[in-house]
């Protein structure tokens, strides 16, 4: 029992950094239409200023980290302001292919930065744990979790209510009419890239707390919110969050059980879950769980 | 007054759509802009309401002007704020958006208070008050015109474009189309109204242009127009006497004249 626990808080750890990792791409899909591969970059980018600001300088933590998804925003505004927006009306697929690129550019840049060794990101979680019955619980993996909610619940909203939010998936359901109801489009682009940017810094900095730290190769963990995603839904917040918690899940309890329960699979099978899951997920419902479908009239 | 002035249009840097249109529209009247397929109605509207560039449109020479300002250098989300608005051909509602939240989105640019001027667009649609919470897509062709120009109503215009209102509706429902627009109209908003259908559109207009190939070729208060020989001949399918409908039998393709005698 204790070890089924143990293997879900390490199955929530990997969702909520998925999750935030995953609204991040859903923020941008749901008003472009664009399917950013340029958020591995980003959140590294995003990580490597926390880095900078809180170790290298010194700063204060909490200001480190605002810093940085400051920039990284930036760095969203001007990858939207100088990379897509002269694409504005070109076919999408060549938009996405355009953000592969950009992530390839931007992430040599970053790597050289964070050079050959581990960095830490000077948060305040460490290395500390709580202990709740029998299990043990990274102090770090609690804030990750709530800082998931908390953003989860705030961009549900915002999506929802907001005059912003409404324009954003006007834009996203049709340029042309959100643009002749007077919305700018090129404001609403711009808006998207830099949530989108701050979000995966901060999803950023979570990902290279505790033991992982941050390294040339931290931006894998961000092709795993793909998944996560795909499974939910490319234009749904909650899709966005259950797919993060069936992927994480799923990756937690391979990693505990399949050891001993199917050897044969090999080590490190659970990398590959996610990918599987999707796989499955994607032959049953092809706009995942919870995506828009289509509207017709019969 | 809405003032389009010696107007032209290229597409793609070659292909010259409009070839010098002038017009008027005085505010709190309807004109109608009559004319066959691909002579350059839509692309009218589109240099009106700032859409030309999704398109890969431009405006190369002439001015259009709201109220004696120029707008056509505008983009399209100054233009509405000015109070121009153009519903587009087909609806093009957002489908998956619920009633309610299609409305929201036309008062994107519209202060104030946004309950106040929905029940305003539920008084005119009674239909769209009782489908409200549903999802647009869902709604028949005739609710989703309503909803299409509902939602552009929305930002209060001073005009108010219409493509095609009444595409591919039931005669009932043109007629349903029709009474709005006079009751849109007499609540004081300006239309310029782009149809096929020209026996509707020169019932409730109070002038008419009627366009071909890019090119004013003739412009008489609407009463004249349905009287018109020619008109009645190509765009109503009367007879240029006796008034009863043609069959077409009698269509005599040789008689056609080649040119308008504007």
């Amino acid at each position: 029992m204790t070890q089924f626990l143990q293997a879900t808080v390490a199955g929530l750890s990997l969702a909520s950094i998925y999750a935030l990792l995953a609204l991040g791409f859903v923020l941008i899909y749901k008003s472009t239409q664009v399917l950013s591969f340029a958020h591995p970059a980003l959140m590294v980018f995003g990580a490597y200023f926390v880095s900078y600001f809180a170790v290298t300088i010194g700063l204060d933590f909490w200001l480190s980290l605002a810093l940085a998804m400051a920039l990284t925003a930036l760095l969203g505004a001007v990858i939207e302001r100088l990379a897509l927006r002269p694409m504005v009306g070109k076919p999408l697929f060549s938009m996405a292919i355009l953000t592969i690129g950009l992530d390839i550019a931007i992430r040599v840049v970053v790597n050289d930065l964070i050079g050959l060794n581990l960095r830490g990101v000077g948060d305040p979680w460490g290395f500390s744990t709580v202990k709740l019955g029998d299990v043990v619980i990274e102090t770090r993996v609690i804030a990750m979790f709530i800082t998931a909610v908390v953003v989860t619940v705030a961009l549900l909203l915002f999506f929802r209510y907001s005059k912003v939010g409404l324009a954003m998936r006007a834009t996203a359901a049709d340029q042309e009419v959100a643009l002749a109801q007077g919305i700018s489009v090129h404001r609403i682009f711009a808006l998207a890239w830099i949530f989108g940017g701050a979000l995966a810094a901060l999803a950023g900095m979570f990902t290279s707390t505790g033991p992982a730290g941050l390294s040339p190769t931290s931006w894998i963990v961000a092709l795993k919110a793909l998944p996560a995603i795909v499974v939910g839904g490319l234009d749904s917040v909650h899709g966005a969050v259950v797919g993060a918690l069936i992927i994480g899940l799923a990756e937690g309890y391979t990693s505990t059980y399949q050891a001993t329960a199917m050897p044969w699979l090999g080590s490190n099978f659970s990398q590959v879950v996610p990918y599987l899951v999707m796989l499955i997920v994607l032959l049953a419902k092809p706009y995942g769980l919870f995506g828009t479908e289509e509207v017709e009239r019969v | 007054m809405l003032e389009v002035a010696n107007l032209e249009v290229v597409y793609h840097d070659v292909i010259l759509v409009l070839r010098g249109i002038s017009f008027t529209v005085p505010e709190g009247e309807i004109v109608a802009l009559l004319g066959a397929n691909g002579a350059g109605k839509t692309t009218v509207l589109r240099a009106i309401s700032g859409l030309l560039d999704v398109h890969n449109g431009d405006i190369t020479k002439g001015e259009i002007k709201v109220d004696g300002e120029p707008t056509h250098k505008l983009d399209p989300a100054a233009i509405v704020k000015r109070g121009v608005v153009q519903v587009m051909e087909g609806r093009r509602i957002f489908a998956e958006f619920t009633v309610e939240e299609n409305l929201r989105v036309g008062a994107h640019t519209a202060g104030g208070n946004i309950e106040a001027t929905m029940a305003g667009i539920f008084d005119l649609f009674p239909i769209l008050e009782e489908r409200r919470r549903q999802l647009a897509g869902f709604l028949s062709g005739g609710e989703q015109q309503m909803l299409a120009m509902g939602r552009a109503l929305m930002s209060k215009p001073k005009y108010l474009l219409l493509d095609e209102p009444s595409l591919g509706l039931a005669p009932l429902l043109v007629q349903q189309i029709r009474d709005v627009i006079v009751e849109i109209n007499t609540r004081g908003t300006g239309i310029l109204l782009v149809e096929q259908n020209a026996a509707m559109a020169l019932s409730i207009a109070s002038h008419g242009y009627i366009m071909e190939t890019g090119k004013i070729v003739m412009d008489k208060p609407a009463v004249e127009l349905a009287q018109d020989e020619d008109v009645r001949e190509f765009y109503l399918g009367l007879h240029a006497t006796g008034g009863e409908r043609k069959s077409f039998r009698d269509v005599k393709h040789y008689k056609r004249r080649k040119r308008w005698l504007s």
